[in-house]
């Protein structure tokens, strides 16, 4: 790092992506959708959340799960230092808080963190975000992260800043954020406990000196308890990540979401434990294993009532570029942009901002007609649909091109996104169509449907017997409205007797990391 | 005696840099390096030794004892 100041600040914790909340105690929309009622698919505030948030989160592909398939983000690797250890983090890797464990992202320098900012924003109009997160604390590498900040709001001020942070070094820069308008920070608080905290933090480095146990968890509470409050007091957004450790913190989750939900958290994100030998974590080799997709909804549906919940978090890695779930970074090596010269274009990013409201007004009514369809129907049933996306908010991937597929729980009430599942890992590394088929079929294995483009013959075949049915009839169509169509027509069958409505079993979250560009 | 860093284990990270009091840590080719002529073991600013203090990788940061030892 360039300075010798105090580096008694925290580090940054990734943050992941995530959506907008309404007010504490309230369901809110965007990303997860208030629990037994839609999410707001519009570009509409959502009637229980303070128009002021709204604005600042509803293009923010992290906190809106309805952004996210419009706006892209980008995050750039600036802040190698780290100010606390994680058990679930090697770093050898980026910071696990943001990025899935054993992912490698390029180091920058601020200079040329910016202007691959302004080479990718000048490329891809849809890019309204930039983060700063792991590897590293942004916030134990203060010079480096704002200054980043500086050179960006300078030539692009159209760009929202954020940044993730594990909280430790937050008060003391909170004066800093605010004055460079950084509207989003995220951080990551595994618990409020510091019993449970010394089983999830060996160690933190505050003012000068090592701390470990108990102490060391409890000045980490203290400090991002401090640091959420700060920034709620300021206006800034703040959302909360946590990893959700089986054994170690999946309950206290609750109590962690009632304290920051207390204190002016926005949202709360909750994300799986990712967790492999080969990682080489603490948590990896002590053969920990990561929450089932099961127990994650479990918990994420219990923390809902209270505050809005992200789900949509991908657990990218830091320096992906473009929508959130495809990565074109390797479109934008730090060697082709340093070559490039180019002038940012505000007004070609603007025109297709405006383009975009259009689709998301467009898409938002073919959902409230597929809504009307539903109105005054009774039933209790509600089923998880997968659906094959590549962006725009579509039913417009091939089965068998899909990396991840997107997960709606669908009911009388409406679509909601509960999560989504990648598969992209599969595909890859020699394993053959046949052999990456049983992976999906498995990851899939709650749902009762998988809305596509097109599909083979072969994996049609493999997935009635699993008792998923596929289906090409909604291609290209909105997905909220596709979701809610075929959820019609499924309690149509069930009650003419066609179908037979039989409850589904457990999915597997993926365990490696996010590779694929 | 000076401190030094096992180049093999560095992850260069860079987390020490900044945190050493006389300025005696830098990158070099990939990770990064003590001078030993510049370092007090923190002797006179800290109690501990920052960049051990600092770093996530044990062991890494360790005394060297092939160089004769700072006087105060
Ligand atoms: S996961 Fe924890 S230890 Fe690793 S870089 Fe992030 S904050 Fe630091
Ligand atoms: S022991 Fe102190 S003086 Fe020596 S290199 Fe480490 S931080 Fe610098
Ligand atoms: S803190 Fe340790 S791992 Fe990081 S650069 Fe210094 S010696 Fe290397």
């Amino acid at each position: 790092m360039e300075s010798k100041e105090h580096w008694d600040a925290g580090r940054p914790q990734a943050a992941s992506d995530q959506s907008a909340a309404p007010a504490p105690g309230h369901n809110g929309c965007g990303a997860s959708g208030g629990a037994g009622k839609a999410s707001c698919g519009s570009s509409m505030a959502p009637e229980d959340m303070a128009p002021g948030v709204w604005e600042k989160v509803k293009n923010h592909p992290c906190y809106s799960e309805e952004a996210h398939h419009h706006y892209a983000r980008m995050h750039v690797a600036v802040a190698p230092a780290c100010n606390i250890q994680c058990n679930y983090c090697n770093r050898k890797y980026d910071c696990a808080n943001e990025s899935r464990p054993g992912v490698v992202s390029e180091r920058l320098t601020p200079e040329q963190a910016a202007k691959k900012t302004l080479a990718v924003a000048s490329a891809i109009p849809q890019m309204t975000v930039l983060g700063i997160a792991g590897p590293g604390d942004p916030l134990a590498n203060p010079d480096k992260t704002f200054k980043t900040f500086e050179l960006i709001a300078r030539e692009a001020p159209d760009i929202k800043l954020c940044l993730s942070t594990n909280g430790l070094a937050l008060p003391d820069h909170v004066d800093r954020i605010k004055d460079l308008n950084v509207d989003h920070v995220t951080i990551t608080i595994n618990m409020v406990d510091p019993d449970i905290g010394a089983r999830i933090y060996p160690w933190i480095y505050y003012r000068h000196r090592r701390y470990t146990g108990r102490e060391a968890a409890q000045i980490l509470h203290e400090r991002q308890m401090q640091g959420l409050e700060m920034l709620t007091e300021r206006g800034i957004l703040c959302k909360v990540n946590s990893v959700m450790i089986p054994e170690i913190n999946d309950q206290h989750l609750i109590e962690v979401n009632k304290a920051v939900k207390s204190r002016g958290a926005f949202l709360h994100n909750i994300m799986p434990l990712i967790s492999a030998p080969e990682h080489g974590t603490v948590f990896g080799l002590d053969g920990r294993r990561g929450p089932t997709a099961r127990e994650l909804k479990a918990l994420q549906d219990r923390c809902e009532g209270q505050m809005n919940m992200m789900r949509h978090c991908r657990q990218c890695r830091a320096d992906a570029v473009g929508l959130l779930g495809e990565d074109r970074s390797a479109e934008f090596t730090t060697e082709k942009v340093m070559e490039r010269d180019l002038a940012y274009d505000g007004a070609a990013r603007r025109a297709y901002q405006a383009t975009v409201e259009e689709q998301r007004n467009e898409k938002a009514a073919a959902k409230e007609a597929e809504l009307e369809g539903l109105r005054g129907r009774q039933s209790d049933m509600v089923v998880l649909v997968a659906v094959a996306t590549k962006g725009g908010g579509r039913v417009n991937e091939h089965f068998g091109h899909a990396k991840e597929f997107q997960i709606y729980e669908a009911g009388v009430g409406g679509a909601k996104f509960v999560g989504h599942r990648r598969v992209d890992l599969y595909c890859q590394g020699g394993y053959g169509e046949e052999d990456a088929l049983p992976t999906i079929v498995r990851a899939l294995n709650d749902c009762v449907a998988v809305l596509v483009a097109k599909i083979g013959g072969c994996p049609r075949a493999s997935l009635k017997e699993a008792g998923i049915e596929p289906v090409d009839a909604c291609a290209h169509e909105f997905i909220d409205a596709a979701v809610l169509a075929y959820y019609k027509s499924y309690i149509e069958r069930v009650e003419r007797g066609e179908i037979a409505h039989t409850p589904k079993g457990d999915a597997a979250i993926r365990q490696g990391a996010y590779v694929a560009a | 005696m000076p401190y030094k860093i096992i180049g093999s284990q560095c992850t260069a990270c860079s987390a020490c840099e900044p945190e050493c009091p006389n300025n005696a840590i830098r990158e070099k080719d990939g990770t990064y390096i003590i001078k030993p002529e510049k370092c007090t073991e923190c002797i006179g600013y800290f109690d501990d030794p920052q960049c051990v203090a600092v770093c996530p990788v044990e062991n890494t940061c360790v005394i060297d004892s092939s160089v004769a030892r700072y006087q105060a």
